[in-house]
């Protein structure tokens, strides 16, 4: 028994080794820790793993991505409290709930680890629990934009498929639209769950309920993909006004072909590169910039498709 | 060995090594080293082993221990709770409801509170004893209406899945410090004043200690493991329990009820989610309709890292909470000694694998059976 036991032990000692050794070697620079609070199902942060990935390469600096698994914010917390254990020289992460995480991020701002806030929350919060700044789109104002332009095209009712119902800022981008089409929101935003299958199914129902729907805004691949096959199944695709928020892969050929009429970038490449990069500058020559930065948003149409095709669901 | 000729193996005695290696939280105290003993090696100047790394995965692992403990003296009595995780959220919500939306005193919201969820344990309970349906089924329909109702009734009344602002109703209240509160304060500011724990270095608190007392949860997390050993061990209840789980109709025929032990086992299980919901809202000030995903599962998994059958019948309460401590040491650990954050689950659940495997064969080895 002693034997298997020691065996057990050993093999996972070994099997652990490589790893640990791979991520520790590169620690010489700074080390910075981007926490987000995407659940692991989450394609988009894909971009945001990647722009760590190359501004770490780029400043010489080790940074490492968490989140919680199942996207639970109270899960977050721990983690940022756990980050903040360990020391890191910072810290870049998302702020969704401001009363969940403002406890743990203001205990790592006065530890000693300084704090950008990036992608989601509001300038005034990230002032408020004493971020260095806020890199991201405010999420309202994006909503509101996309909302007056699609009031300027002429859109009077729409269906806002949100796959991310507990996370305030999803909820937020469709009440935007809402008040930029200048219509009450009311039931025109569904739960549309994580899986493709049920959101793609949740669309069709709710468009055969409700027929007049003019205009569909999702809120990213993980909604959107899903709802361009519900569009080519029940024969909708290029008729109807079709917005998004963030690209991918399957977005872009939406967008190319004529059937998503916008999407709305928001650029998380920069949101996760420009904090690393903004940080390391901070640390070693104490330069910093004087303003938050906005990294969205930007409406991507038909026109200038290519460079956003080429690295769609990588840097774009 | 003296009494083998008379044949009677209950009175039978038995080497004290051998009685030892024969309880059920052997894995656990075997895994519990093993943890330390490996993050020691790989984690050890990381942080984890300063005064908030040690409170960072302390607090985790009470959490877990918490809901561990109504699991498995719930899965000793032969049954399972699947909507634990749902329950979870459908509490948190229901006190910001009570407390925020319908601005009720906050005492008042928390006891309505633990009265409404552990209905739904005795309700739980209640169908799997009249219906004689797998409490697997039952549960898990359960754990589909809690979760809709805690996304429905906030969205309907307040348009949003997140209701804030319960620590300010909080503020003043006499029930909720014992859910929310910290205690010890003056023990770890004497600490950082000695230069023992580390103390802000800005910021307006600069100076206090950055642990600050002992969470109310680590509290209930210990209290509810000693009095669920002392349930389990040393009363007639703790025998009725493991009878019921063991094998129902020898325990029904020898007087056991029971149908009612189980049905209060459902509703402790729900009192311990409860307690988990309670501490949590009162810590993060919001209630969220995502908060508790999965956590049923992870209630599983430590008391089946603690030793316990998923048959029932068989079990420990000081396993489970071992189990607890090993799982909220291994996740918060891995993040530590920087293992790729995408390769966590995979560490995960080799990790619980071999300890359930360690557990069945130590047990197979010791009590002979096959």
């Amino acid at each position: 028994m002693k034997s298997t036991m020691r065996k057990l032990l050993l093999t996972a000692a070994i099997a652990a080794t490589p790893l640990l050794a791979a991520t520790q070697a590169a620690a010489e620079g700074e080390k910075y820790i981007l926490v987000s609070h995407a659940p692991d199902s989450d394609s988009w942060w894909n971009t945001v793993k990647n722009g760590i990935a190359l501004a770490g390469e780029q400043m010489d600096v080790t940074v490492e991505y968490r989140n919680p698994p199942t996207g639970d914010l109270a899960d977050m917390a721990r983690i940022i409290e756990q980050a903040a254990a360990s020391q890191p020289d910072g810290i870049i992460t998302t702020l969704s709930d401001y009363d969940v995480l403002k406890g743990p991020i203001m205990a790592a701002v006065d530890s000693g680890v300084d704090v950008i806030i990036m992608n989601t929350g509001t300038p005034e919060q990230a002032a408020e629990v004493g971020a260095l700044m806020y890199v991201g789109q405010p999420e309202y104002d994006a909503g509101l934009a996309a909302g007056k332009r699609a009031a300027r095209d002429g859109i009077e009712s729409f269906l806002c498929v949100n796959h991310y119902i507990s996370s305030p800022s999803s909820a937020e981008r469709c009440q935007g639209f809402a008040d930029g089409l200048g219509v009450d929101l009311g039931n025109q935003m569904i739960d549309a769950g994580q899986d493709p299958a049920e959101i793609k199914n949740r669309v069709l129902a709710y468009l055969s309920a409700n027929p007049k729907t003019d205009a569909i805004l999702t809120l990213g691949p993980t909604s959107a993909d899903p709802t361009l096959l519900a569009l080519n199944e029940n024969g909708m695709a290029g008729a109807i006004y079709f917005g998004t928020f963030d690209l991918g892969e399957e977005i872009i050929k939406g967008i190319k072909a004529g059937v998503i009429n916008w999407g709305i970038d928001q650029q998380p490449f920069l949101q996760a590169y420009l904090p690393v990069v903004v940080m390391t500058n901070y640390h070693r020559y104490g330069v910093l910039p004087g303003n938050n930065i906005n990294s969205g948003p930007g409406f991507v149409t038909a026109d200038g498709l290519e460079k956003v095709e080429e690295f769609a669901g990588e840097y774009r | 060995m003296s009494d083998v000729s008379s044949g009677d193996e209950r009175i039978k005695e038995m080497s004290k090594v051998r009685k030892a290696l024969m309880r059920p939280e052997l894995g656990g105290i075997v895994g519990t080293v093993a943890v330390f003993v490996f993050f020691g090696l790989f984690a050890f100047d990381s942080g984890m082993f300063n005064a908030q790394g040690i409170m960072n995965w302390s607090v985790v692992s009470a959490q877990f221990m918490i809901i561990a403990v109504g699991a498995c003296l719930l899965m000793i009595s032969g049954e399972f709770d699947l909507s634990v995780g749902s329950m979870i959220g459908f509490a948190g919500m229901m006190i910001a409801i009570f407390g925020v939306t319908l601005g009720w005193p906050m005492w008042i919201a928390i006891l309505v509170t633990f009265v409404i969820c552990v209905a739904f344990g005795a309700l739980n309970g209640y169908i799997v004893v009249k219906t004689g349906l797998p409490s697997f089924i039952v549960t898990l329909a359960t754990l589909f209406i809690l979760r809709g109702f805690t996304i429905f009734i906030p969205q309907t009344i307040e348009r949003k899945t997140i209701i804030g602002g319960i620590r300010e109703a909080a503020e003043g209240d006499w029930l909720a410090p014992l859910f929310g509160a910290k205690i010890g304060a003056p023990i770890f500011n004497w600490l950082g004043d000695m230069g023992i724990i580390a103390t802000f270095e800005r910021g307006n608190r600069m100076g206090e200690p950055v642990v600050d007392g002992i969470p109310m949860l680590m509290v209930w997390a210990l209290g509810l493991v000693i009095f669920g050993h002392w349930l389990l061990t040393r009363t007639r209840f703790g025998n009725w329990i493991f009878a019921s789980g063991g094998d129902a109709d020898a325990a029904r025929n020898s007087g056991v009820p029971v149908n009612a032990v189980k049905i209060q086992m459902f509703m402790f299980t729900a009192f311990c989610a409860t307690v988990f919901a309670v501490c949590q809202v009162m810590e993060f000030g919001s209630a969220g309709a995502d908060r508790g995903l999965l956590k049923e599962f992870e209630a599983i998994i430590a008391v089946v890292i603690g030793g316990a059958l998923l048959t029932g019948g068989y079990g420990s309460v000081i396993g489970a909470a071992l189990g607890a401590l090993i799982f909220g040491v291994v996740q918060q650990g891995l993040f530590f000694a920087g293992v790729e954050s995408s390769l966590f689950r995979v560490f995960l659940g080799v990790i619980l694998l071999a300890a359930v495997i360690l557990n069945t064969y130590i047990r197979r080895i010791i009590t002979g059976e096959r």
